[in-house]
């Protein structure tokens, strides 16, 4: 099979060492340590990345290994089998990745329910399964930091930091949405908490969110802004990988060293193709160091191994080392979108997934570790369980957007809509800002 | 001609620049210098469209930090027509990038980083390869504001060369006004002469939101005087308003970049003929300045449009379709649209001759608008 990586020196060197260009070879040991050679299992570098992998180089890709299968030593760049006593998380931590992962799920759950009884329309696409990857790596942040996503945009948001009610209101199409009703379930942006959005195209959020890693770049070198490090997450699906957009991305956030984290949520569906009937090398992982830049693997349904990849992730590229690519291993346990019927994936490896579900994973954790006990659990279910019916209620009780709202925000610049034949600006007509204007 | 996205030396280029300057010679010298046609005071200066531009770029970098120049050929190449010439000496390399040639990348990083309050100039070497990127300049660039509800504005210019140029063929010809006009949430400029591109490249910059600027490849090298006026780093034309090139009584022509050299010339040829011919530059596609043409079709109660571009869903659609809709009362005539052939365009010399609106065409044009009125003139 071609993508059965050999192990002679010669290969790696050639084609996957960040080469003589010193740009891309910075000082720090950390993105040598990403260079796969000979016999590095288990190579414990400054830049230590926790990556549990699985085998590499199968003949037959169409059933998963189980993870926690070794990977031939010669492949591996460094592998930390998953000692969780090393994670060292606290217990304010944990309950903070709890609750997220708990607001994220009940959340969705609400917005099924609501969907089919006709609060919530258009497409919705629900995240269940997959809230491992956003709560590790969207706790990393600091609330400067920027987030971009997709149109399995809901949970992004509520990690980041935009209020339950404001999805909410803004998934009924109120005017008290984070946008105004005017985006949608697809297009949630949040100014104030760094969500870049919610973009219906695949990869095109990738580009975007290349653009604020480059503007935090650019504050610190042209505008001499020595505060400036905000980091850009970008978080997209295994269909995007194929896109041509991901490679220019990865090329020029590469070449220019900025400070992003590609982070892939390979759930190995999309819609209903396959990741490996459409993808020609499915080790997403792989295209990073193609582009000069770490690619690192990890289990997407164990937030603790997602946070720790995370944490170094963000604070390489918050030193200005440059990009990572993260391939997360997850699973949306709902269809596509909820008009997705879900007949191509089987029960079997919808039951495999079900079984690593990340919040009965770290609850399980939590407890066994007696980090918290059964009551911490339980109040903060009942917290979120208020926190999302409040949400429901004060978007069932928002009015919907007045008729104004239709040609407000066209232009941030209203003269936008040009003269009138009065000769002066429409937007300077008072039926303008009524609705009744004919434009 | 001009090839683009190959790797040329730099020895074929200078016979390309050599054959590109005798053909500008003889299309110049087909046109009579507007200079005489010009209202305002006479100016000692003339400055070409290429340097218009170029200074306009160069002093709002100057007078803001926030702004940069991004695109293929920019920086070390001078700019593929070197518009851009000087400005990576002066900048530096951050602030004039080159780019690898990932149109749809750049186009995001663009937006990306315009979300957040930098100012990017992108620069696509023609307008036929920001087809690439057209889903940024539409869906992350022109609908953000609207979509995030005012959150987020998006203060971009995507600018480059429209249009037909000379022999390039079928892939490199294409007029995009008429699909980047029909867009809300963009504001999309073109300009005709070296006040026109100084004044509009500004405004765009300054502006808030997303502008597509587009430019013509034949006009680059054209001089023009300019006042003492324009040439002031605080000069700016405003976004949304039509210029009218020359007064008249007897008919509106209303044309944009080149085409508005071209009916100037055919103006003067008609001059001769009795009919006196009033020129609109519509300076802005969107928001387009329904006031002034519907004005001025009242006063003179016929109305051709000329554009370069295809005749379906064009310009001149549009134009005709407001004064119809706004003058209906005063048309005396039905209204003429001269457009480009509905064809690719083909590179034939003569093919390409009949492919794009003539001097002549306009003149005919505008006599078969003159002599259909019921009321004799």
């Amino acid at each position: 099979m071609a993508y059965v990586m050999r192990s002679s020196p010669s290969v790696q060197s050639g084609s996957l060492a960040p080469h003589s260009s010193a740009s891309s070879v910075s000082s720090s040991a950390s993105s040598s340590s990403y260079i796969l050679r000979l016999g590095a299992l288990n190579s414990q570098r400054s830049g230590r990345l926790s990556i549990t992998r699985r085998a590499i180089g199968t003949a037959n890709r169409r059933t998963r290994k189980p993870h926690g299968v070794s990977a031939s030593t010669s492949e591996l760049v460094a592998e930390k089998p998953s000692i969780k006593n090393a994670l060292a998380i606290t217990r304010e931590e944990g309950l903070i990745l709890y609750e997220d992962m708990v607001l994220g799920r009940s959340f969705e759950d609400m917005c099924a329910q609501m969907y089919y009884r006709g609060k919530m329309f258009g497409f919705v696409h629900l995240y269940n399964g997959q809230e491992a990857v956003s709560t590790g790596f969207v706790k990393c942040l600091k609330p400067e930091d920027y987030v971009c996503s997709t149109y399995r945009d809901h949970v992004h948001a509520l990690s980041k930091g935009v209020p339950a009610r404001a999805v909410m209101s803004e998934l009924f199409g109120k005017a008290t949405g984070i946008c105004r009703g005017q985006g949608g379930s697809m297009h949630m942006f949040s100014k104030e908490h760094g969500l870049l959005g919610g973009f219906a195209f695949i990869g095109e959020g990738i580009p975007v969110a290349t653009g604020a890693a480059f503007k935090t770049k650019y504050e610190r070198e042209v505008l001499k802004n020595d505060k400036a490090d905000a980091v850009t997450v970008a978080f997209f699906g295994d269909g995007t990988c194929n896109n041509g957009q991901f490679f220019e991305c990865l090329n020029m956030a590469a070449l220019w060293k900025l400070p992003i984290i590609f982070v892939v949520e390979n759930n190995l569906w999309a819609i209903g193709m396959s990741h490996y009937r459409a993808t020609s090398v499915p080790e997403i992982w792989k295209k990073g160091p193609a582009f000069g830049m770490p690619g690192i693997h990890v289990d997407g349904m164990d937030v603790l191994k997602v946070r720790e990849v995370a944490l170094e992730a963000v604070a390489r590229a918050r030193r200005g080392d440059g990009p990572t690519l993260v391939e997360c291993e997850t699973y949306r346990f709902r269809g596509h979108s909820l008009a997705d019927p879900d007949e191509l994936r089987k029960p079997a490896e919808k039951a495999h997934y079900a079984a690593r579900d990340p919040i009965i994973a770290l609850k399980k954790y939590l407890l066994e570790s007696g980090l918290v006990d059964e009551t911490d659990l339980r109040s903060i279910d009942k917290k979120i369980d208020e926190i999302v019916e409040d949400a429901v209620e004060f978007a069932d009780a928002s009015p919907l957007p007045p008729r104004s709202q239709l040609l407000e925000n066209v232009f941030a610049d209203p003269k936008g809509f040009g003269i009138g034949p009065d000769g002066k600006y429409r937007c300077e007509d008072p039926a303008f800002t009524a609705g009744t204007a004919q434009v | 001609m001009l090839p683009v996205h190959s790797h040329l030396t730099c020895h074929i280029w200078q016979d390309v620049i050599c054959t590109l300057k005798i053909k500008l010679a003889r299309i110049s010298s087909q046109m009579q210098s507007p200079s005489s046609l010009r209202s305002f005071c006479a100016a000692a200066k003339e400055m070409t469209v290429r340097d218009a531009l170029n200074s306009a770029i160069d002093e709002e970098m100057s007078a803001d930090s926030k702004v940069y120049l991004m695109g293929e050929e920019v920086g070390e190449y001078q700019g593929a027509y070197k518009i851009s010439k000087g400005l990576l000496q002066k900048f530096g390399p951050d602030r004039v990038l080159d780019t690898p040639i990932t149109e749809a990348g750049f186009t995001g990083i663009g937006v990306g980083s315009a979300f957040y309050g930098l100012k990017p100039i992108v620069e696509f070497m023609t307008f036929n390869f920001a087809m690439q990127a057209i889903d940024h300049i539409i869906n992350s660039a022109a609908k953000t504001n609207y979509m995030s509800a005012g959150q987020i504005s998006v203060p971009i210019v995507f600018r480059g060369p429209n249009g037909a140029a000379a022999g390039v063929a079928a892939q490199h010809s294409q007029c995009f006004a008429a699909w980047y006009g029909s867009c809300p949430g963009l504001k999309v400029l073109s300009p005709y002469s070296a006040e026109d591109a100084r004044g509009l490249l500004k405004a765009a910059i300054r502006d808030p939101d997303p502008v597509v600027f587009l430019e013509n490849e034949i006009l680059y090298g054209e001089a023009f005087p300019v006042s003492a006026e324009v040439l002031d780093p605080s000069f700016v034309l405003p976004i949304g308003k039509a210029k009218i090139e020359r007064e008249g009584t007897d008919v509106t022509v209303t044309a944009f970049s080149k085409m508005v050299g071209y009916a100037l010339k055919a103006a003067e040829i008609l001059e001769k003929e009795g009919i006196n011919v009033e020129v609109i530059n519509l300076r802005s596609i969107r928001p387009l300045d329904r006031a002034t043409i519907n004005q001025s079709v009242r006063k003179t109660n016929r109305l051709v449009t000329v554009e370069e571009g295809w005749p379906q869903h064009g310009i001149g659609a549009e134009i005709c379709t407001s004064v119809v809709e706004e003058s209906f009362d005063y048309l005396d005539a039905p209204v003429e649209r001269i457009t480009g052939a509905d064809v690719p365009m083909p590179y034939a010399a003569n093919l390409e001759r009949m492919a794009v609106p003539q001097i002549e065409d306009i003149v005919r044009a505008v006599k078969r608008a003159c002599s259909r009125s019921a009321r004799g003139k």
